[in-house]
């Protein structure tokens, strides 16, 4: 297992070198002169000489490279060009609203998720597994950004209902935008969980339908073992370690996702911090997020490897 | 059907059509059109390309005209899904937008794909140091997660449809890379291969005439998916104001748009949003369906 670790660590070396490469092209694949596109089009000649010598964008590209890893590594990721303020600071403070957002919407998902896919697979073939896979499809197609919407729409403007409706005269019961208070998270939690909910209703659903049909249920069946007890403690366990996988690379994937949901909801997270950033083309906190982002999802696959790896000692990555 | 007929019925598929590889195509069509929720898919599909190739001749108004007097009704008999910010007709912009959504989906899933299989053939066929060299190529790509890679590519090459769609396209070549070595390895593996070799056939012929044709379902099915997907990611960047530039009625875009009148009138953002949802979902129907199809282990 130790020796499964070590391997599968060093194995991240060349991908987190490549990650970087690709990160620090960014600025430079970029059409036209960075130091132009920072000091802004009609900016004086001396100015843009004067950012392009603090940059060191006359350096040779592989010492720019070298710099701006080494740098990276020491937690210095240059300065915004909007702000001024050191890039790792505009990261920090919105850092742990993304993890925060995904790991939130994580838990709802495999909350929704695990249920709905054991339901359904008890339940083969009924019109329950039927009505829960067409919902698990619409989640899995519903773009997040216009659910994010529906939903702003419903539970936080708040839809007159007619008067014959009991108890409940309108639904803005949540906050359209921002992120801290229990009323401001619930609606981006369920907005960026969906998709991933219905993922794992599917993969609980076929993993269970899988370990169901092995010969050893069968048995247990057959020994007279009680039918709850069999799903739970039998057929649920095996079933589950496909399952870990796809929750942790749902957890990174989120991460990704999570920029159009901070954008729909104005949270100030990560993902919205590189859309303003584009915009405003503030390329180093661009690239910056952007690292942290990929480094974060990397760092989580290699936990899910290595959490996959214990759970189901049988198999071999190699 | 009982069972002698169905005997009958093989062999005369046998007979007809003598090409075994024929005849596999004939099994999977036969439990595609089985599979109710794959039909559903195919027929929308159809009926989306249609939607897109004679829609924008038959639409009640123009996608691009303005009625300040008419902005933001809510649908009616004269306007379907009412009118937008600048009193277009939303209706018309849906149908006009088909096309768009569907070339998008469509041409991103091609160039990806090809660009995917040739890696993902070189280096299942020829493996040792090619394969590793492409395949942790392969993972640098995916360790950005979701729409990320396409963004940050974006943002290199500036925000437009056609950008989209290259970038899109980039970010779905690691899947089909992946997928198609490891069906290559697979057939690698198998004797007529090594017969082919000591015939003396030469690579290029064994990659496109013996391995490529044999590891054709699986790329169908994920380029069906992919299909999905990238819409999806496309129609984001839009809306993220990265794709489609107005006044084009790409969907994500006329989305984003009805951000700004959720409180006033919701069904410029509703109407664009069901019509993407819509489309992802027949080609993730079809796809799901075309799995089953081409597993060996599902029953006719």
């Amino acid at each position: 297992m130790f020796k499964f670790i070590i391997r599968r660590i060093i194995q991240t070396i060349p991908v987190l070198i490549g990650v970087s490469i690709l990160v620090f092209s960014l600025m430079h694949l970029v059409p036209g002169d960075p130091a132009q596109i920072m000091a802004g089009e009609s900016a004086p000649k001396e100015q843009v000489e004067n950012i392009r010598e603090r940059l060191g964008l006359n350096d040779p590209l592989p010492v720019q490279y070298f710099n701006y890893v080494s740098d990276a590594v020491q937690g210095d990721l240059g300065n915004s060009m909007r702000s001024g303020r050191d890039v790792t600071a505009e990261i920090g403070a919105r850092f742990w609203v993304t993890v925060e957002l995904a790991f939130y919407s994580t838990v709802v998902a495999v909350f929704i998720g695990l249920i709905a896919g054991v339901v359904s697979a008890t339940k083969r073939y009924t019109f329950t597994d039927t009505a829960i896979m067409i919902i698990a499809l619409f989640g899995l197609s519903m773009p997040n950004f216009w659910l994010g919407l529906m939903l702003i729409q419903w539970f936080a403007i708040g839809i007159d209902l007619p008067a014959w409706v009991p108890f409940i005269s309108d639904t803005s019961w949540f906050s359209p935008s921002g992120w801290g208070s229990f009323k401001q998270i619930v609606l981006p939690v369920l907005t960026l969980g969906t998709g991933s909910a219905a993922i794992i209703a599917r993969m609980t659903r076929s993993s269970m339908l899988d370990v169901i049909g092995q010969d050893y249920i069968r048995t247990a069946r057959a020994k007279g073992v009680k039918e709850r007890v069999v799903i739970y403690r039998h057929a649920l366990k095996n079933a589950l370690i496909p399952v870990v996988t796809v929750v942790g690379l749902q957890f990174g994937g989120l991460l990704g996702g999570a920029v159009l949901t901070e954008t729909v909801f104005a949270v100030n997270g990560m993902g919205k911090l590189i859309i303003d950033s584009i915009q405003a083309r503030d390329f180093p906190v661009v690239q910056g997020t952007i690292l942290v982002v990929a480094l974060l999802f990397v760092f989580v696959n290699l936990l899910v490897d290595i959490a996959y790896r214990y759970l189901n000692k049988r198999i071999d990555l190699d | 059907m009982s069972h002698s007929t169905e005997h009958i019925d093989n062999t005369r598929t046998a007979v007809k059509s003598p090409n075994p590889r024929l005849k596999n195509w004939n099994i999977v069509f036969r439990k595609l059109k089985k599979n109710k929720s794959a039909v559903v898919g195919g027929i929308l599909i159809i009926l989306f390309i249609i939607i897109a190739i004679i829609g924008p001749y038959i639409t009640p108004y123009a996608p691009q005209t303005q009625n300040l007097v008419n902005k933001l009704q809510p649908p009616s008999g004269d306007h379907w899904f009412g009118t937008d910010n600048f009193g277009r007709d939303i209706f018309s912009r849906i149908i006009h937008g088909t096309g768009l959504t569907l070339m998008v989906g469509f041409f991103s899933v091609l160039l990806g794909a090809t660009v995917g299989i040739l890696l993902g053939i070189v280096a299942g066929y020829y493996g040792g140091r090619t394969d590793s060299i492409i395949m942790r190529l392969m993972d640098i790509l995916l360790a950005f997660p979701g729409i990320l890679l396409a963004l940050a590519i974006v943002t290199v090459l500036g925000g437009s449809l056609v950008n989209v769609v290259i970038a899109v396209a980039i970010s779905s070549i690691p899947v089909f890379a992946r997928i198609v070595r490891g069906s290559t390895l697979s057939v690698k593996k198998l004797e007529y291969i090594d017969a082919m070799r000591a015939l003396g056939a030469s690579d290029g012929r064994i990659i496109f005439r013996h391995i490529l044709p044999n590891i054709t379902s699986p790329i169908i099915v994920q380029a069906t998916l992919n299909i999905a997907t990238a819409i999806l990611s496309a129609s984001g960047l839009s809306f993220l104001g990265l794709g489609a530039q107005p006044p084009q009625p790409e969907w994500g875009a006329m989305l984003s748009e009805g951000r700004n009148y959720l409180y006033n009138a919701p069904h410029v953002a509703l109407f664009p949003g069901l019509a993407i949802v819509a489309v992802v979902l027949a080609f993730n129907m079809l796809g799901d369906g075309l799995r089953d199809a081409f597993d060996p282990k599902t029953k006719e």
